[in-house]
């Protein structure tokens, strides 16, 4: 069996999600299972009714790289990472949870998150599903 | 030139990655054991991607063409 690819979201940027979104799709279509968890602000992303909302890049993208990510958006060449994530969906086994901890911390609900979000889970049940490498970003 | 058939065209010229692999998992997933599914892309990702999600799907990667500004993958589905 292949390994799997367990993916943990901390950060809420748009940038940082996407780049994690292209990692979850790859990863299915290459045939691993591939676990998301959410914390703190990737979690806060996945608020049902901001999911869809500008998010920001990164601190290291300062203002040039703000830009950049703006020309390629006119480009065409930026797909929204929660359509990544929903072909990621679409092609293998791809499965999102949110961290229990960060859901208590925010005082988030299951029914506050978008409907991609599969279920709430601890961190010790996250790691008994993580046999394979584990990316934090 | 390869002379096959081809069963179906995309053209993801344009696309970035992943969205060309994207396209051509669709395409195989819909069609038939032994078609032939042909994608144009100018994404460069593609160029590794493309071969090796072919190889671990187990299809059989036809041809690569490269062409002007873009490449042509020719797909047959095997399974």
């Amino acid at each position: 069996m292949d390994e799997t690819l367990s993916l943990v979201l901390f950060s809420g940027t748009d940038d940082k999600l996407t780049a994690a979104a292209v990692l979850a799709v790859g990863g299915a279509a290459m045939g691993r299972t591939v676990n998301v968890f959410l914390q703190y602000w990737a979690l806060e992303a996945f608020r049902a009714d901001r999911i869809r909302k500008d998010h920001g890049a990164a601190p290291e993208a300062g203002p040039e790289g703000v830009s950049a990510l703006a020309r390629a958006t006119e480009r065409g060449k930026s797909q929204h990472w929660a359509d990544l994530l929903e072909q990621a969906k679409l092609v293998g086994e791809v499965t999102v949870h949110a961290c229990a901890l960060s859901m208590d911390l925010f005082e988030i609900t299951k029914d506050d998150l978008d409907p991609m979000v599969d279920d709430v889970e601890g961190v010790a049940a996250f790691m008994a599903d993580a046999t394979g490498p584990i990316v934090f970003i | 030139m390869s002379s096959t058939a081809i069963t179906k065209s995309i053209d993801a010229r344009g696309m970035p990655c992943p969205g060309p692999l994207m396209s051509l998992i669709g395409a195989i997933r819909e069609g038939q054991i032994g078609d032939v599914i042909e994608v144009l892309s100018s994404d460069e990702g593609s160029a590794t991607d493309i071969p090796a999600w072919v190889a671990k799907a187990q299809h059989e990667m036809v041809d690569v063409i490269p062409e002007d500004g873009f490449r042509r993958f020719v797909i047959r589905k095997a399974r």
